[in-house]
């Protein structure tokens, strides 16, 4: 599992604290991720990190929060700089299982980046999904994550966007409140609705619970839980649940298997 | 041409309010009118007596709280089938926040006053309307809870 080396073709500043890298492989490049995959990002010299991809074309591309020492590493990087990467792991999102019934799509803060790619791939098979309603919240109108894009896939993407924030300065016009409250306003049926939902786990707790509260089904919930990977290939046990390997059986889970997984509290 | 529709018919379709009996909702309906309430401007002001509350029928409610010094924050926001307003309920009826109307608002406005003659009058009504308000406020409770988490902050993507 030796890094393959990347360099940053473009970056951009989608907040204070977090950018988007888009990367080109210089040494043989690694399989093309799924959606909701993610790949181990290393910045050398300081150390390696579990990113989801936020992209898959035209370049690989990562949104990273700046949180610590290595991903504060990596968001000071700029085109031409290398990093070294390896992956892509886990259990991501089924598309496929998802298409021909109505899709709600829930992201939360720096959860949005791994539905990006999900929501993009939508958009390009618009004809195989019914009503498609991509749920955001987030701290703040300052916090929110791919501004611009957000009316490109209202408006190229027949998709219902319902964008929430826990405060506002007088002035703002979208909604304000819990992320959950988008579950009632959006137009989904929710006897053919898969969901699919990114966040802090806090968040997905909530918001799959009001997604059952409407009639989802619980097997059609599916969530992407996040935690320490280290190894990413089930040896190191960092990201152990129980029995369960959250980088090789995860990180998207059925709300099913994930509720129990979520009970247990990270060391 | 569309039939114009009642005051009742329309309070009685208010989730709220639908499965109260039908002699509630005539009570309800006579202390109730017809309101419009351009974008921008507000329903009510924080510290002014609490004389009403509204059915939101369409149109969005920014729900604001002025500090000390600088601009209104808003807390939450409220859409078409949600209730503005308790204040009118509770002494000192005096509104403890702001309410905005984000686009052009259409709700019935509920005269408290009158509606909280009716309750004194009829405790089988206050006791049924006041099962509703304090679920409600249950509700809205466990929402700014859940805001007070700063549900977004602790993941690294």
């Amino acid at each position: 599992m030796v890094p393959s080396r990347y360099r940053v073709v473009d970056r951009v500043e989608e907040l204070a604290d977090t950018v988007t890298l888009a990367v080109e492989p210089v040494d043989e490049p690694v399989a093309a991720p799924g959606h909701g995959q993610f790949n181990m990002l290393w910045a050398f010299g300081v150390g390696e990190v579990p990113i989801s991809v936020s992209a898959r074309s035209p370049y690989l591309a990562h949104t990273i929060r700046a949180d610590g020492a290595t991903t504060t590493a990596l968001c000071s990087l700029t085109p031409g700089d290398m990093l070294g990467l390896r992956g892509p792991f886990g259990v991501g999102w089924d598309l496929d299982a998802a298409a021909g019934g109505d899709l709600v799509v829930i992201g939360g803060g720096i959860g949005l980046a791994p539905v990006r790619s999900v929501i993009r791939a939508v958009i390009a098979e618009r004809d195989r999904f019914g009503h498609v309603s991509v749920l955001i919240g987030a701290r703040s109108p300052d916090s929110l994550l791919y501004r611009d894009e957000l009316a490109d896939w209202r408006r190229d993407g027949d998709i219902e966007v319902l964008v929430t924030v826990d405060s506002a300065p007088s002035g703002w016009t979208g909604d304000v409140g819990v992320v959950t409250t988008l579950v009632d306003a959006a137009g989904f049926d929710p006897s053919r609705t898969t969901a699919m939902v990114c966040g802090p786990e806090i968040m997905m707790r909530f918001s799959a619970l009001a997604l059952i509260g409407r009639g989802v089904a619980a097997e059609r919930v599916k969530v992407s839980l996040e935690r320490n990977m280290v190894c990413a290939v089930a040896q190191c046990g960092h990201c152990q649940i129980g029995p369960v390997f959250v980088c090789r059986e995860g990180p998207v889970f059925d709300w099913g298997a994930a509720r129990s997984l979520l009970e247990v509290r990270q060391r | 041409m569309a039939a114009t529709r009642t005051i009742r018919e329309l309070i009685a379709e208010h989730p709220l309010l639908a499965d109260l009996p039908a002699a509630d909702i005539d009570l309800i309906a006579g202390c109730g009118q017809n309101v419009h309430i351009a974008t921008g401007r507000h329903l009510f002001h924080e510290g002014e007596p609490a004389d009403t509350f509204y059915l939101v029928r369409s149109g969005r409610v920014a729900i604001e709280v002025a500090p000390p010094a600088g601009p209104s924050l808003i807390v939450s926001t409220t859409g078409p089938e949600s209730l503005v307003g308790w204040s009118w309920l509770f002494p000192p009826y005096r509104w403890q926040l702001d309410a905005r109307a984000v686009d052009e608002v259409s709700a019935i406005a509920i005269d408290g006053a009158c509606l909280r003659g009716k309750c004194e009058s009829d405790n089988e009504l206050g006791y049924r309307l006041m099962q509703r308000f304090a679920q409600l406020a249950v509700d809205n409770l466990l929402a700014a809870r859940r805001q007070l988490l700063d549900l977004y902050g602790d993941n690294s993507g």
